[in-house]
């Protein structure tokens, strides 16, 4: 996979993209144009702190502090899937 | 299928919300009235029959229910929905609901005073119909001309914030364009592009024989929009739907009857897509007599044709029901007379040949040429059918 987001990188929610709790689904969600994703509940952790004040080290300490296992990589993968989606962007 | 394809983001199944039974996409038809007259137009060919428009408080009451079911997309469109003088309250109402809003437009009544309503209402997304990259052609398409409208709405709108997303409708006589097509999008800026090849249903339907491309022209624009996919990588989004008679697998229409998709028309019909009507005998529910969950839930039409119990072979043990359910009910019925058919478009269809003919009759040079029969009042008469 290509590597586009660097640890220092601050993240946010691309522009038109709506996160949050949907009540019939019973999970967090992802609302763009045209578009629903269903977020499982790590991907939900992780995309909550894509707010454009945390940087991509930040995500993951604290994700790291939530989970007894490392989720580093995991994390790591989660948000250059969320980039290549076009889901989140790095703030300029 | 809705005219403009918008659903085929929803339909790839990593993004869709499956097995929850919960009409996620719902689609208004406001109106059929429309300033256009595209001779591709998915609405019924009786469109002038539909007076009868549900009222401010009746679409109110249908976002009510459609959201307490869980839907949350929400698509505006008709006919040209600009010509509801609520659809800036209609969508305040619905941003206020929680549905992400779209409005889908020929752009025909977008002032700048109106799409700054729409913006302050909350509205998400427009996404602006475009036939063609020049004047002459556009006026040609749609029977007036608007060309120049468009352009300028199109500048509003980006002014406004709002994403840029363009649908151009493909067939025979467009499709040669791709390229210029492309180029003026680069040049607007625009971030996602589809270009949405007709479907058949309706008014399409009437022109099939003039507007399907030949095999060589599809692959001609398919490889533009490639060389313009690898030039412009994530600038651009370009979204390329072949017809599907050219295809050996069905679409997977609608991601199954009654599975994601509710549209309610004019008058308060409750229609599992756009083009339902087409089926004859099939008796639509409306939103004026019963509540939506109902509709939803227990009536027969939406349980026609919902899972797979109904399906015939080859459909019945085919390793790929789950993927396709089928294809389009809706198609099945125009082409093979029977809704529960499998979709001609499917090689394993024992009446594929009927497709095959279509696109070879499409550039049978002894074929008889026809007048294209644009989408207006009195243009044809449907009491026979």
């Amino acid at each position: 996979m290509d590597s586009n987001i660097r640890s220092e990188d601050v993240v946010e929610l691309a522009p038109m993209y709506l996160f949050r709790w949907e009540e019939p689904q019973q999970s967090h969600i992802l609302l763009y144009p045209e578009g629903v994703v269903k977020l499982n509940e790590t991907g939900a952790e992780i995309i909550k702190y894509c707010d454009g004040n945390h940087s991509a080290e930040e995500i993951i300490t604290t994700l790291n502090a939530i989970y007894t296992i490392d989720v580093s990589e995991s994390v790591y993968k989660f948000l250059e899937v969320s980039y290549a989606k076009g889901w989140i962007r790095i703030k300029a | 299928m809705p005219k403009d394809g918008s659903e085929l983001k929803l339909d790839e199944p990593e993004l869709t919300l499956d097995g929850l039974g919960i009409p996620m996409w719902l689609t208004l038809e406001l109106t059929y009235r429309c300033p256009l007259q595209c001779p591709w137009c998915s609405n019924p060919l009786d469109f002038d029959k539909f007076k009868d428009e549900l009222t401010t408080e009746e679409w109110k009451k249908v976002l009510r229910e459609g959201r307490k079911m869980g839907a949350l997309q929400l698509g505006f469109t008709g006919g040209e929905p600009m010509l509801r003088n609520d659809l800036e309250e209609l969508v305040a109402y619905s941003e206020e609901l929680g549905y992400y809003t779209n409005l889908i437009t020929s752009g025909v009544g977008l002032t700048p005073e109106r799409l700054q309503a729409l913006k302050e209402a909350g509205l998400k997304q427009i996404q602006l119909s475009v036939q063609s990259s020049n004047k002459e052609l556009s006026r040609k398409l749609v029977g007036v001309d608007v060309f120049e409208t468009k352009m300028a709405v199109f500048e509003d709108i980006k002014a406004q914030g709002f994403p840029m997303v363009l649908n151009i409708p493909i067939c025979k006589q467009n499709i040669g364009e791709t390229r210029e097509m492309l180029e003026m999008a680069e040049r607007l800026e625009v971030e996602y592009i589809e270009f949405a090849n007709v479907q058949y249903y309706n008014w399409a339907m009437l022109n099939r024989d003039e507007f399907l491309p030949s095999i060589e022209q599809i692959n001609e624009a398919e490889a533009i929009v490639k060389e313009f996919r690898e030039r412009l990588g994530n600038k651009m989004q370009i979204y390329f739907v072949i017809p599907d008679y050219f295809d050996d697998r069905p679409k997977a229409c609608m991601n199954g009857w009654g599975s994601i998709h509710l549209t309610i028309g004019p008058n308060g019909d409750a229609l599992p897509c756009q083009e339902a009507r087409v089926i004859k005998g099939l008796e639509f529910p409306n939103v004026r007599d019963e509540p939506l969950d109902s509709i939803w839930n227990n009536s027969s039409v939406f349980n026609a044709y919902r899972g797979d119990d109904w399906m015939k072979e080859p459909c019945k043990s085919c390793d790929e029901k789950e993927e396709d359910h089928g294809g389009c009910r809706c198609q099945a019925y125009l082409l093979t007379g029977d809704a529960a058919n499998t979709d001609p478009v499917c090689s394993k269809s024992p009446l594929h040949e009927i497709v095959e003919t279509c696109v070879s009759n499409a550039v049978n040079p002894r074929r008889v040429e026809k007048p294209i029969v644009f989408r207006k009042k009195g243009a044809i008469t449907t009491d026979f059918l």
